[in-house]
């Protein structure tokens, strides 16, 4: 029995390190975000919220949360 | 386009003029165009200062709202002695003072769904300087839908965002809701008068926010289209981020389910089709 493989990827600065063949879906899950309140963003490009489920993490990702403002 | 200038107007704009991306083209350019700014706030004021100043032909004004003394810390197209009116008006007087070339029309009304259909088609270029939620989704579908593009900024506390929105011109271009699908739920993200704001930040965003109308007035550089600029001021840091038309998107996607403003309160029957 191995331990499980695991990636580094960087969130918001900060190294992290989650389980190999994660998508963007079970990291903001295990962050604990309300995904109605922010974008991902991921090596400069916004990810559609449509393809969380889909988006697979890889070794070196680099993901910003940006969060949802609306004032003028 | 009519190329005549009085010497006041070359005296004026002389430093537009000599801008070889301006020049007498340009400026007569932004003579002629026509935007309206919604929200004459802390985005709205430098927002329309700036756009009467650059010479911008016609400038509409919505805001329903009345001056407040807690305004008065960034809502600098106003001043104390007009607290208690309309916001629209007093942004106007003070338009007026700055450049009496520049027609304002002044709309002291709400933005709901159907001064958005009354409104928007009047003009060329509409601006989102507004403080709420459902009024920013209903200019993003309204804009859209009514083929206008949209300059949209927003502040809070030490941040702000910048994008523009043409997404009625078919790919690359998305719209605001490739970025938000849907509004976020009542309380979940709290607005400047919860949060508070600094003021400078509302003009730093707001100035940007003028600048990106006269570049898509001009047609120079480079578009915020399809891109999402963001600021941080305590980190003093600016990035700009890639925002990818959404096929699965709701208001512009090939499977669009949003065809009027019937989600914002306006009768479907009485809504335009899509542009």
């Amino acid at each position: 029995m191995g331990a499980t493989i695991s990636i580094a990827i960087t969130v918001n600065g900060e190294a992290r390190q989650v389980a190999a063949g994660a998508s963007l879906s079970d990291l903001l899950a295990q962050i604990g975000l309300d995904i109605r309140k922010v974008a991902v963003e991921r090596n400069l490009e916004i990810v559609p919220r449509s393809s969380y489920a889909t988006t697979a993490l890889v070794e070196g990702d680099q993901l910003e949360i940006v969060h949802f403002i609306g004032g003028g | 386009m009519d190329l005549d200038f009085t010497d006041a107007e070359l005296h004026r704009y002389s430093r537009h003029i000599l801008l070889q991306d301006v020049g007498a083209i340009g400026q007569a350019r932004l003579r002629a165009a026509r935007v309206l700014v919604v929200g004459a706030g802390g985005l709205g004021s430098p927002l329309a200062l700036y756009l009467a100043a650059a010479g911008v032909g016609t400038l509409g004004l919505v805001d329903h709202d009345t001056l407040e003394l807690s305004n008065l810390q960034r809502q600098v197209a106003h001043s104390t002695a007009r607290v208690g009116r309309n916001k629209a008006e007093s942004a106007a007087e003070t338009l007026a003072g700055l450049n009496p070339e520049v027609r304002v029309e002044v709309h002291a009304r709400r933005m709901d769904a159907a001064a958005a259909l009354e409104l928007i088609p009047r003009y060329d270029l509409i601006c989102d300087g507004t403080d709420n939620f459902p009024t920013r989704f209903l200019l993003g579908d309204a804009c859209h839908l009514l083929g206008k593009p949209l300059v949209s900024a927003a502040v809070l506390r030490f941040e702000g965002q910048l994008a523009t929105y043409k997404a009625h011109l078919g790919a690359p271009h998305p719209c605001h809701r490739c970025l938000h699908p849907e509004m976020p739920p009542d309380g979940l993200v709290p607005s400047c008068g919860e949060a508070g704001v600094l003021g400078a930040v509302t003009g730093v965003m707001g100035t940007l926010q003028a600048t990106e109308v006269l570049k898509e007035i001009l047609e120079i550089g480079e578009s915020m289209s399809g891109r999402l600029l963001l600021w941080d001021a305590l980190d003093t840091r600016f990035r700009t981020v890639k925002l990818r038309r959404d096929p699965a998107c709701a208001l512009c996607g090939p499977d669009a389910t949003i065809r009027d403003l019937s989600a914002h309160g306006q009768a479907p029957a009485l809504v335009c089709s899509a542009a």
